[in-house]
């Protein structure tokens, strides 16, 4: 019984750390989604202004406290090695290094939005409203990420959230750009391009990439891990 | 030839009736428009012989400098950009901010019914740079700025020359810049000036701070008309008692009044306050068809109708008891073969693109009056409900902007409305009328934008006077002949 | 000592949440854009004006003391 649970992979730092990393993006979803509400300027008498602006930004900042939970687990837990280093600046590390990358990088565009926020006054108005911008660069790396990285992206509970998520951003930029925001009509155009492109390009790549065989082999697990994995799941499937 | 003030109107008045006109020293008229050449600018010895030398700078004398402050305040000189301030409060407040103040002449004359300080600049430039040179020095400012429209390029010349020719003199005159501003009728506005001079768009920021405060450099900065600085000019040589020997008690002095309209001289006038419009137009040489109404103090001002006119004397007192000032020395006569709708319509809808648009009240406010005055002018509306809408808007955009562009449109259309009552519920009944497609009287710049020196390797002339007719032009703005 | 509250019509981009939280002194006119009556703020109001204040996404909103005009 002992060497069982000895030889059982996954600490509870790991689970807290998928946990946490799926509920970031769950809260980084519905942070967006109600920011281009509040910016298209939506109200009725349930849902007056200030308080879908006061969601969008208490969402933003709980995904902020779900993110540092996601990132601290993730250093502590001792399976994969990663560094407090690696999960802030991207592309550092031996676990995965890209995909881990990517969420190093997210987390760094998330930070700055919301510091900018915080610091809104020091500022001046097109120069917050440019960073705030990085939000539509963040949410899809964040999505990437966690298609890279995650370890449980085939199963079915992850993969409906993911893209359920996806459809819910996909949705609000649309509703956004169909509203005539921003006014410049290049940007408007290169958002629906990107959109476009964007899902287009991940449902191409999923079925190959993630979804497909020896993905923690193919996106850079140590290969000491990969042994270890195998070995786990044949102990539990016992 | 200067204006008088009597044409058998009882004005309250300083001067004795009949008085004639000297000029020079004199109590009489012309003061500023004295020996105004024909053609080209005055020169500086012309100048100096003329007016004499400005009171010379002693070096240490802080409170003989400062005492120039004193002058125009016993004076009364109020400012001539449409505001009527009084110069010296205005003064004072740049001297107490914070840091080495700066004079910053205003002669951009973004209202396109007003001529007088491009006259000014093309014809007499060393009235207004003693003007903005001893203002400086009075507040202890090293530098002045002159201000003009960018495509006013006559002005630019003869005030670049001006300066080249004072660069000669020796001694008291503080440093004159020239600078250009784009056309546009709110780039006048203080704060816009400002905001331009300092590298941002030519657009109002929201005060405080205001620019006496913190302006050109976030140093205090006094923002002046031209015309109210060729006052000073002779306040400083003949004094403020000599300055008061004309005009009215509450508004002293004489002023330049741009004239236009059905006249045989529409042009730039020189008259003192409270004199009688009659004078004035019998100096323009009188009207060559009968008028509808008169529009005073510009685009942001208000109109009176002509059988009020007859009796009507040139001062902000004698205005108000019509809801009228002179604002910055306009006068514009509408002739009754023009459609006062139309005319007034067109102008409206003129200053609502005009809008720098930051405002909300005044983006929307302003486009919601246009429209409706164009229905209205085009028929099939209820004059009353039009009325009704543009009273509306005119309460609903009061003191709501970065600045009174919004108010002072409001106004005018209001007033036209109001003096235009019955041709107005005419248009609304039966829509547009045969006037209604006559050419325009009120003039307005032939493009919104500059041109740029392009293909025809000219800069034209933007910002003036539309002439009724070609041979109009070399008549005015010299008037005063 | 009065506090009042004013407007920037510059940087106001009729957000509307200022009219939501201090209807006491703010409405909306028909393009979204706040109408402020300027009269001085009572004890309580104050800190519901400062509630606007910060609730504003482009501090267009201010409460001023003592303005010189």
């Amino acid at each position: 019984m002992n060497s069982l649970i000895a030889a059982a992979g996954p600490s509870a730092y790991w689970y807290l750390t998928r946990s946490t990393g799926a509920v970031s993006l769950i809260l980084l979803t519905l942070a967006l989604v109600l920011g281009v509400i509040d910016v298209g300027r939506f109200s009725s008498v349930a849902w007056p202004r200030f308080v879908v602006d006061s969601l969008h930004r208490n969402a933003s900042l709980l995904a902020l406290a779900f993110l540092g939970v996601h990132i601290i687990t993730a250093v502590l837990d001792s399976f994969a090695p990663i560094s407090i280093v690696n999960a802030v600046i991207p592309f550092t590390g031996s676990y995965r290094p890209f995909w881990l990358g990517l969420g190093a990088l997210s987390f760094d565009m998330i930070v700055a939005v919301i510091v900018t926020s915080l610091m809104r006054r020091s500022m001046g108005h097109s120069t917050w409203r440019a960073i705030h911008w990085l939000v539509y660069a963040s949410w899809p790396i964040a999505l990437l990420h966690g298609f890279g990285t995650g370890s449980d992206v085939k199963s079915a509970w992850l993969l409906a959230i993911s893209v359920l998520c996806l459809i819910a951003v996909v949705a609000a930029v649309l509703v956004r750009v169909a509203a005539g925001w921003p006014r410049q009509i290049g940007i408007r155009g290169a958002a629906l391009g990107g959109t476009a492109a964007f899902t287009l390009g991940l449902l191409l790549w999923l079925p190959s990439g993630p979804l497909g065989k020896e993905w923690a082999r193919r996106s850079g697990t140590p290969s000491s891990l990969l042994g270890h994995k195998v070995k786990s799941t044949s102990e539990a499937s016992r | 030839m200067g204006t008088t003030s009597t044409a058998g109107v009882e004005i309250e008045q300083m001067t004795d009736a009949g008085e004639s006109q000297d000029g020079g020293g004199a109590a009489g008229l012309p003061r500023l428009l004295e020996g105004v050449p024909a053609q080209g600018a005055m020169s500086l010895q012309a100048h100096l012989d003329i007016h004499g030398e400005p009171p010379p700078a002693r070096r240490r004398d802080r409170r003989g400098a400062a005492a120039l402050i004193d002058q125009i305040e016993q004076a009364g000189l109020g400012g001539r950009g449409g505001a009527g301030f009084p110069l010296a409060r205005k003064m004072r407040g740049v001297a107490e901010g914070k840091g080495k103040p700066i004079v910053l002449v205003n002669a951009t004359e973004g209202e396109p019914a007003s001529l007088k300080d491009r006259t000014l600049l093309e014809t007499l430039p060393h009235l207004v740079l003693d003007g903005a040179t001893l203002a400086a020095r009075a507040l202890g400012a090293e530098e002045a700025i002159l201000c003009v429209c960018e495509s006013a390029s006559t002005a630019q010349e003869r005030a670049a020359a001006a300066i080249a020719e004072r660069e000669q003199l020796q001694g008291h005159w503080a440093r004159v810049a020239l600078a250009t501003a784009p056309e546009g009728y709110v780039v006048g506005q203080e704060s816009a000036l400002v905001n331009h001079l300092n590298g941002g768009e030519a657009k109002p920021t929201f005060t405080p701070p205001a620019p006496y405060q913190r302006g050109v450099r976030r140093r205090p900065t006094l923002v002046s008309n031209a015309e109210t600085l060729a006052h000073v000019a002779l306040i400083a040589r003949h004094g403020a008692r000599w300055f008061r020997q004309l005009g009215l008690s509450e508004q002293p002095g004489s002023t330049l009044i741009t004239l236009s309209g059905p006249l045989a001289y529409p042009g730039v006038y020189e008259v003192e306050f409270g004199a009688s419009l009659a004078s004035l137009i019998e100096a323009a040489g009188g009207i060559k068809a009968r008028v509808r109404g008169a529009l005073f103090g510009g685009y942001a001002g208000s109109w009176i109708e002509a059988s009020a006119l007859s009796g009507l004397a040139l001062s902000n007192p004698h205005l108000a008891p019509y809801g009228s000032t002179l604002g910055a020395g306009v006068v514009a006569l509408l002739s009754e073969q023009a459609c006062p709708v139309a005319e007034v319509t067109r102008v409206t809808r003129w200053l609502q693109r005009q809008s720098t648009g930051q405002c909300g009240p005044c983006v929307h406010g302003l486009a919601a009056l246009a429209d409706t005055l164009e229905q209205a002018m085009h028929g099939g509306v209820h004059a009353r409900e039009a009325t009704a809408r543009v009273e509306h808007l005119s309460a609903l955009v009061a003191r709501r902007g970065a600045c009174g562009h919004p108010d002072g449109t409001t106004r005018f259309a209001i007033s036209g409305i109001e003096v235009f009552a019955a041709e107005f519920a005419d248009h609304a009944k039966h829509g547009t009328c045969d006037a209604c497609a006559r050419a325009p009287e009120l003039p307005l710049p032939a493009r919104a934008r500059v041109a740029r020196s392009g293909a025809d390797g000219r800069t034209r002339r933007r910002g003036i006077l539309e002439p009724r007719d070609p041979e109009g032009v070399s008549k005015w703005p010299n008037a005063c002949a | 000592m009065a506090e009042r509250v004013r407007v920037n019509p510059i940087t106001c981009e009729a957000h509307g949440m200022c009219a939501e939280l201090l209807p006491e002194r703010i409405t909306l006119d028909e393009w979204g854009y706040p109408i402020v009556d300027e009269r001085p703020l009572s004890g309580e109001t104050v800190a519901h004006a400062q509630r606007a204040a910060q609730a504003c996404p482009t501090f267009a909103l201010l409460v001023e003391r003592e303005r010189a005009r």
